[in-house]
């Protein structure tokens, strides 16, 4: 598994623009109504705003020439309706388009979240959470102002571009071809920026991303940071992240900046050329001044159609790197799946068997060789031996953390493979070295065991082990607000907290994994007497380091260099 | 806090710059026409042949130029807006980092995370694209206006009665999306704390199968800013139609009064053709005052967010005057100490004396005020009794920085960042410590071993929070950390809890030899206390028992009985 680091980019993998695209504008297929609505909504105001001119034409030539006053009068009634109307039609569209667009937002972030959730391990290992953060926040938000764009500016321009070409070629084709002379130039132009800068845009993402991971580092380590007196070191590498990201960012508008002046650049030149064509043409009787008038007013309402989606181009060129990084994570196959025929795994006795079981995080690093054993339902069993050695590497099997590579694990006499993930670990109770605790109060967390647990339940479990005492000390007992991860109580507190988690969840094996490694001795005895009475006859696997903690256990197994080894009592540790 | 305007006062000949390549090219666009005029009138019509090339070259130019200044006045806006923001980020992460423990301990990470990105981003935002496309509008209607006014005074009236009212819509529109933005930026950084906790959180979700109580958790936070966003989109579709309403009357208001004047005599038709098309100039700009002010309100709001944590003052704070120790040797004295947080007792009347070199042991209870001790002496909490000497002075009076380097701890939770190992050895001197000396750290931790096993060795990256290493490594690793850092004091904070015991006896033998360091050794195992010089039992933050093992043991108390049970002899 290759980790990424907070402070090297990550890789994304290039799919083909086109094909981003279309998927982000898949999304939109879902509104097909309410884009039609904003089209037809659009069109009728591309009307209104022809009709305009013809207005003013009309009221110059007619009646202000005429000197009607009662006439223009009316008309200019009938335009104040019209353009009252134009406006009313532009609240709706932006109405609908507004939802449609939030909606998509919506979508696309409740898709990505739930796509995440149900990613192994190995996902979140290999890469800092605040680069997975800036994908669900940052990178979703950066795609609403292209998504309600692209029905608004999009169509309509391409509408009003081609019925301007169309136009001027049924005009005078020479003059049109003379006008338009500079078209491939500014194509050329704008796919050059584009490629120039849409990896820029890509590099500046990533940019953003390192410097969002280390923020997140920066704030969850702070403790560390301020105790090491290391400010100044993190200030120091902070800004190095914000001189790249800055210069990521002026790297890529280099290029971006150039869409708007390419545009304008051409435009000028093909004025230039209409004006020397057309001049000429006239000067040798060819055509007539008002033919070229109009063609000027031709020209820049076939322009500023172009520039409008140039800007559009150029705000997709700059967002769809956020897109790209988002299916990146939506196409991440869960590697860890319940299979098309798993089945819930019914009610466990507590039989586990590991029969040759290898399993390597990475590639030809074996942690476990051919391990095979059976536990009876009911036993203890203590896992000891070195660190790093793979217990808990077993323990993470049994509940199907992640898949091994060869061999079997069964529980109860199923392949863990066989059942749901859910029906197999909500049956387990695992306990690890780290504890984690959600903000919230004391009641939430406990009850995060099992959610439908009344008050009673609650309070039992955490008499058992022993947290009842503390929780009554404190002013609000139960109801206590804890801070994020628990911050305020002191690291054994918080072990026992997540004790009283697990035990309510009532697990029907249970994992001990270094679980009260920061309870004095005193207390841990206690809790022990506690576990025992509330799981009376359940299998359970106990990793410790302290002799105390595993002396009551049926078997023992000495886990070292790959392979498992039983010993035959307590006594044979002390060798 | 450095105030937006103070930034732009100091950058002002670089927006002077930009603003006046922006005039530049707003004046060529409005040359093009008298150009167009000198064709027809000229060229056509009086066959001037001879200016026609200097007026071809007249449209190329005005193309040229408008796209060289366009360029340059884009660039650096974008360019200068960058440079600001970083600023605005580094000085903001800088202040949060001064910050005090009780602060972090009451904010979530995930809402700082927003502020520094997703807020100094808003503000990016409105330093680059918003205030140029801003001075433009404002440039080209002040342009367009005095043209109006040069035309004819009496339809003037129209464009000025009909200007305060746009600047009144738009600073309505402004305060009422304030409000919304405020909320939107307060959701997002919701948002971001649910997503935060949950990624940080995984192995427990997944551990309790919770994903689906999870997905539930965040979408109802992502609901509710679907719709504070669509509040603020009504806010939009409400006022955004009522400036598009008074461009769009503008001209059909101008033709009926012009056409009056006309009518009347007061004016002639080519004024009135030359008017309308003035008011149908305006329509744009008036149009983009909309989704200006309102990417406006939204940078106003994130700055808002920016000040609230810019009121927060550091509470552990050093004299103005900090009176530096020459060397620190590492005596450390603590005198009737007690702290009191949020009005409970944490520590009462703990005093010690601990002298250079030597080692002090401290057991009890879970929750007695065992890391609180160490909490007070690295002062993330000042004492609210008695006091803590260090070399016989108040640590109160010493510079911050050299109290918290003159002692190297090693944390109960370990935190690893993800970078190599080597770096995280180094880390907190990381210029200073060469390649040897990491290794010797790691070596005298008893991590070399698996280090070097490791592909990469030293150069390993290593997950965050330490993900891919066990319980045991991670310790051993932080523990390296800390003796890398050959600071004066050494606290071990219950800090080898994952470590099996062969290894923790080997860590104990070779920080033994590590003498000329004053140690203090948090545990729960008498094994990792007993060699101590001095031991204190603490209960309820108070000093329960004190002394040697043996005088401990000859007491028969709290600590002969963790003796029993952990089965452990004199």
């Amino acid at each position: 598994m290759a980790v990424n680091a907070t402070r090297t980019d990550e890789q994304v993998q290039t799919v083909s623009k086109r094909r981003t695209l279309a998927r982000m504008f898949y999304y939109l297929l879902a509104y097909k109504k309410q884009v039609v609505a904003v089209l037809t909504i659009m069109l009728v105001s591309v009307v209104i705003t022809l009709i305009n001119p013809l207005i003013i034409q009309q009221a110059i030539d007619v009646y202000i020439a005429g000197e009607d006053w009662h006439g223009l009068k009316r008309l200019g009634i009938v335009a104040v309706l019209l353009n009252l109307t134009l406006v009313l039609l532009v609240k709706m569209r932006m109405y609908i388009m507004a939802k449609v667009s939030n909606e998509v937002l919506l979508t696309i972030r409740e898709e990505l979240y739930t796509h995440i959730q149900t990613l192994s391990f190995q996902f979140f290992d290999s890469r800092p959470t605040g680069k997975i953060l800036a994908r669900i926040i940052g990178d979703v938000n950066s795609l609403k102002e292209v998504l309600s764009n692209s029905v608004t500016t999009l169509i309509p321009d391409f509408i009003t571009i081609l019925s301007v070409v169309g136009i001027m070629f049924v005009k005078n084709w020479k003059l049109a071809a003379a006008a338009l002379s500079s078209l491939p130039l500014m194509i050329l132009g704008v796919a050059f920026v584009q490629s120039k800068s849409h990896i820029r845009w890509q590099i500046h993402r990533k940019k953003g991303s390192n410097m969002n991971a280390f923020v997140h580092e920066d704030l969850s380590g702070m403790y560390v940071v301020q105790s090491f007196g290391a400010e100044q070191e993190t200030k120091q590498i902070f800004e190095e992240l914000l001189q790249e990201h800055k210069d990521s960012f002026v790297d890529a508008v280099r290029y971006a900046d150039a869409f708007g002046p390419i545009v304008d650049f051409c435009w000028g030149l093909g004025t230039m050329v209409l004006y020397f064509f057309g001049v000429n043409m006239i000067l040798d009787g060819m055509l007539q001044v008002g033919t070229l008038i109009a063609f000027g007013t031709y020209i820049s309402m076939f322009w500023r159609p172009v520039m409008n989606l140039s800007n559009f181009y150029n705000q997709l060129v700059t967002n769809i790197a956020g897109a790209e990084r988002i299916f990146e994570i939506l196409d991440t196959k869960p590697d860890l799946t319940d299979g098309e025929t798993a089945c819930e795994m019914p009610e466990i006795t507590g039989a586990v068997s590991f029969r040759h079981v290898t399993f390597s995080y990475e590639k030809e690093k074996e942690v476990l060789k051919d391990v095979s054993f059976e536990i009876e339902p009911g036993q203890t069993v203590a896992l000891i031996g070195p660190t790093g050695a793979g217990k808990s590497t077993i323990v993470n099997l049994i509940c199907r953390f992640y898949d091994i590579q060869h061999g079997q694990v069964c529980i109860d006499g199923r392949d863990v493979k066989s059942v749901t993930i859910e029906s197999l670990r909500s049956q387990m109770g695992i306990m690890t070295q780290d504890v984690f605790l959600f903000s919230g109060t004391i009641r939430e967390n406990i009850r995060y065991g099992r959610l439908e647990a009344s008050e009673e339940e609650i309070i039992r479990a955490a008499k058992a082990v022993h947290a009842h005492e503390f929780i009554m000390k404190m002013e609000k007992g139960y109801d206590t607000e804890l801070k994020e991860r628990g911050a305020g109580l002191s690291a054994g507190q918080r072990q026992l907290l997540a004790f009283a988690r697990t035990m309510l969840s009532e697990p029907k094996i249970l994992i001990l994994d270094e679980a009260t490694s920061s309870i004095d001795t005193h207390t841990e005895l206690l809790v022990q007497k506690g576990i025992e009475a509330l799981l009376k006859g359940r299998t359970s696997f106990v990793i410790a380091h302290r002799l105390s903690t595993i002396q009551n256990a049926d078997r023992i197994f000495r886990v070292d260099n790959g392979g498992i080894l039983e010993l035959n009592s307590f006594e044979e540790i002390e060798k | 806090m450095k105030k937006i305007s103070k930034y732009l006062l100091e950058k002002w000949y670089v927006y002077a710059f930009a603003i006046g390549c922006l005039v530049i090219k707003v004046s060529l666009d409005m040359l093009s026409p008298q150009i167009t005029k000198r064709m027809i009138d000229d060229v056509i019509g009086k066959g001037q042949k001879e200016i026609f090339p200097m007026l071809l070259f007249g449209v190329f130019f005005i193309g040229v130029g408008r796209c060289v200044f366009g360029y340059l006045q884009e660039f650096t806006f974008d360019r200068v807006g960058s440079e600001i923001a970083m600023d605005i980020r580094r000085r903001l992460f800088d202040h949060i980092q001064s910050l005090s423990m009780r602060y972090f301990n009451n904010t979530n990470t995930g809402e700082l995370m927003s502020r520094v990105k997703d807020d100094v981003d808003k503000i990016w935002g409105s330093l680059t694209y918003i205030s140029m496309l801003l001075v433009e509008v404002i440039f080209h209607t002040s342009v367009i206006l005095v043209c109006m006014y040069r035309l004819d005074r009496g339809l003037f009236l129209i464009p000025v009665i009909a200007m305060p009212m746009v600047a009144l819509f738009a600073i309505m529109m402004e305060k009422k999306l304030g409000n919304v933005y405020e909320e939107i930026s307060e959701e997002n950084a919701a948002l971001n704390t649910v997503a935060e906790e949950n990624l940080a959180g995984v192995r427990t979700v997944k551990a309790f199968a919770r994903e689906k109580f999870e997905i539930r958790k965040f979408l109802s936070h992502n609901k509710r800013y679907y719709e504070l966003n669509m509040k603020q989109s009504k806010v939009l579709v409400r006022y955004q139609p009522l400036f598009q309403a008074i461009t769009k009357l503008l001209p059909v208001i101008v033709i009926i009064f012009g056409g009056h004047r006309v009518i009347e005599g007061k004016i002639t038709l080519g004024t009135l053709g030359a008017f309308v098309e003035y008011s149908m100039n305006i329509v744009w700009p008036m149009e983009m005052l909309g989704w200006l002010f309102n990417d406006f309100a939204a940078a106003v709001a994130s700055n808002e967010k920016l000040k609230k944590i810019y009121r927060q003052y550091p509470e552990i704070t050093e004299p103005k005057s900090p009176e530096r120790l020459e060397n620190v040797k590492g005596n450390i004295t603590f005198e009737h100490v007690s702290l009191e947080l949020d009005g409970h007792s944490i520590l009462r009347d703990i005093s010690f004396d601990l002298p250079a070199g030597k080692t002090l042991g401290i057991m009890g209870e879970t929750g007695a005020g065992k890391t609180s001790v160490i909490h007070v002496l690295q002062r993330f909490y000042d004492v609210t009794g008695g006091k803590i000497l260090l070399d016989g002075k108040d640590i109160r009076k010493l510079p911050l920085h050299q109290l918290r380097r003159s002692i190297a701890l090693v944390m109960q939770d370990v935190f690893l960042f993800s970078d190599t190992v080597e770096e995280n050895v180094r880390f907190g001197k990381r210029g200073e410590v060469l390649r040897e000396e990491v290794v010797a750290s790691l070596d005298c931790a008893e991590a070399k071993n698996f280090v070097e096993r490791m592909e990469s060795r030293y150069d390993t990256l290593i997950g965050e929070r330490g993900v891919g290493l066990s319980g045991g490594q991670k310790q051993r690793i932080s523990i390296a950390r800390a003796i890398a850092k050959r600071a004066p004091i050494l606290v071990l904070d219950d800090s080898t809890s994952a470590l099996d015991m062969d290894t923790e006896r080997q860590i104990q033998e070779n920080l033994r030899n590590v003498t000329d360091v004053t140690k203090i050794i948090i545990g729960h195992r008498v094994s990792s206390v007993r060699d101590a010089d001095e031991i204190l039992i603490l209960q309820d933050g108070k000093v329960a028992e004190r002394g040697t093992h043996e005088t401990l043991w000859e007491k028969k108390g709290i600590y002969y009985q963790t003796c029993q049970i952990q089965g452990e002899v004199i």
